[in-house]
């Protein structure tokens, strides 16, 4: 295990941005203003969390990146060209499996509405069951499974097109801790072997803390960016980790930042950080 | 581990009589209906008997037996005749009332212009059209068939459409997100999702397919030997022939039933491993 990728430090810096939000804002037609003046860089390779009280945008932001809303202004700029971004996994905060059928169809599914046949996408779906721990479990449908190894599969449906963004959206929020623990172990497994960038939307400082390269911190009505925290601690991280001084005082922080995030949401707005 | 009491030892009185509840609900389901429907018989037999009812008005169930035996060969040519009328429309229906759903799912403008008219034509009472149909429509199965099929079709329509329209809001997007064409999403999502309301508008419509078969010979008054139970129905009632048109009442009310449990099962065998109202409920 520790031999396997220890060169990926924190802080990613030197990596090239893959999208800037530029002043992005959305207003909704309800006249909800969910982001205003959102400046925001993504790196190659980075692990974001975006960490806010519900109603700070962070769902909206996802929802920009991977293209199912518009900005009202501003805009979003992709290394290449929005062209470029390439395909891009979304895990949303239910597992959203199809129920009629099998967890072989669901993960082929992303696949399959390309074009590949049941055949062809063998291989990739029976690797990212392995890689997810659900080898064996194809034929199951998804009542069959437990919370905790139904979003296995929806991670396997997202990263089964081998995407370089992976976008989710508080994904873990429904499963108890001892299930999250695991998932949040597997997916940094995922991620520090299948490089993509992860932008992980979350309400929990602990998970940001453990998972990220980059904590960007949120506030909310209307939402924005209000800070961000960079996470040096190195990868691959552990069990040891989660009790070490590191990430006690990396929590506390993230904590400090949340609460005067909340604070400055309830009150007059505030430039981003 | 059980000692003296042996294999109930394990389970405290709360679950003994919870299992107990079950095992007697399991029975009754069957032996209540079943036995009141005995003694309903029986008694429907004492009425004639206490009161010298005479057969042309209220025939004993022995009668009515004898009959439905004696006249076999001409009620259930006639219900062959009225089934295949029933099954015909059934399958028009779900042609119709499917491909219909489909269409309108297709774009919400076509739904709101189009919606009316299938209420329109479903609140009307069939009974009433038929002076209509019957000018229009020259051929005799025609005709009934088109009865059937406006009667049949419409909770299929609006099962089905319903279905197509309430699919899950992020798996609309997952969809989009991987570059879903308009057909991928119908047969990948849409369709598969709307199968269990189909299915529940397809137990409706059975039943109503049958009554709309034989409301429609009602009206139509067709007679002659490719006639169907309706007819047989209206001849007795006119000969005074009771037990026949208990005896025809009967292998109607029977064949709906069939009708109910075939489609029930249908839906229990596509929906069984996945839909909520297909799975035993647990404790």
């Amino acid at each position: 295990m520790l031999q396997k990728q220890t060169g990926r430090q924190g802080g990613a810096d030197r990596a090239p941005p893959l999208l800037h939000f530029r002043s992005v804002a959305k207003t909704f037609s309800t006249g909800v203003v969910a982001l205003r003046d959102v400046d925001l860089t993504i790196r190659e390779g980075d692990f974001v969390s975006l960490l806010g009280p519900s109603g700070c945008g962070k769902s909206t932001a996802l929802r920009l990146i991977a293209g199912l809303a518009t900005p009202t202004s501003g805009r979003l700029d992709w290394r290449g060209g929005t062209a470029a971004r390439g395909d891009i996994g979304f895990v949303f905060q239910e597992p959203t499996l199809l129920p009629w059928a099998s967890v072989f169809e669901n993960v082929w599914l992303p696949l399959r509405l390309r074009g590949v046949s049941r055949a062809q996408a063998e291989t990739a779906v029976r690797e990212m069951l392995d890689r997810v721990h659900l080898a064996g479990f194809d034929d199951a449908v998804p009542r069959e499974l437990s919370g905790g190894m139904k979003m296995r599969v929806s991670i396997a449906r997202a990263l089964v097109t081998r995407p370089k963004l992976l976008l989710m959206d508080e994904p873990f929020a429904a499963l108890d801790e001892i299930t999250r623990f695991k998932l949040n172990d597997d997916l940094l497994d995922l991620w520090l072997d299948q490089r993509f960038t992860a932008v992980f939307v979350t309400h929990s400082v602990f998970e940001s803390a453990f998972l990220s390269n980059r904590i960007v911190v949120m506030a909310a009505r209307p939402g924005r960016v209000h800070g961000e925290l960079p996470v040096d601690a190195s990868f691959p991280r552990d069990a040891a980790f989660r009790t070490s001084q590191e990430y006690a005082q990396l929590c506390r922080q993230a904590s400090a930042m949340l609460s005067q995030a909340i604070d400055a949401g309830s009150g007059e707005t505030h430039g981003d950080g | 581990m059980a000692t003296v009491d042996g294999n109930a030892a394990a389970l405290d009185p709360q679950e003994t009589r919870r299992l107990r509840v079950e095992r007697l609900e399991r029975i009754g389901r069957w032996l209540l209906p079943l036995g009141i429907m005995i003694v309903a018989i029986w008694l429907w037999d004492r009425i004639c008997v206490w009161n010298g009812i005479p057969q042309y008005i209220l025939p004993r169930p022995g009668v009515v037996l004898s009959t439905l035996w004696s006249d076999a060969p001409l009620l259930f040519s006639s219900l062959l005749v009225t089934l295949k009328i029933t099954f015909l429309g059934l399958l028009l229906a779900v042609i119709g009332g499917v491909g219909l759903a489909v269409l309108f799912a297709q774009s919400k403008w076509v739904e709101m212009s189009f919606f009316p008219f299938a209420v329109v034509l479903q609140v009307t009472p069939i009974v009433a059209i038929f002076p209509l149909i019957n000018i229009y429509v020259g051929n005799q199965t025609a005709k009934l068939l088109l009865c059937a099929w406006i009667v049949a079709f419409f909770p299929i329509l609006s099962n089905t459409t319903l279905g197509l329209n309430s699919v899950d809001r992020n798996l609309r997007d997952l969809f989009a997100l991987n570059g879903a064409s308009r057909w991928q999403q119908l047969r990948h999502l849409r369709l598969p999702a709307a199968m269990p309301y189909f299915l529940g508008g397809l137990k409706i419509a059975g039943g109503l397919s049958l009554i709309g078969a034989v409301v429609a010979e009602f009206v139509a008054g067709a007679t002659g030997q490719s006639s169907g139970l309706a007819s047989r129905i209206i001849e007795a009632g006119y000969r005074l022939n009771a037990p026949r048109l208990f005896a025809a009442l009967i292998l109607i009310s029977v064949t709906g039933i069939l009708i109910f449990l075939v489609l029930s099962l249908v839906s229990h065998l596509v929906l069984r491993r996945w839909h909520e109202s297909a799975l035993k409920q647990e404790q």
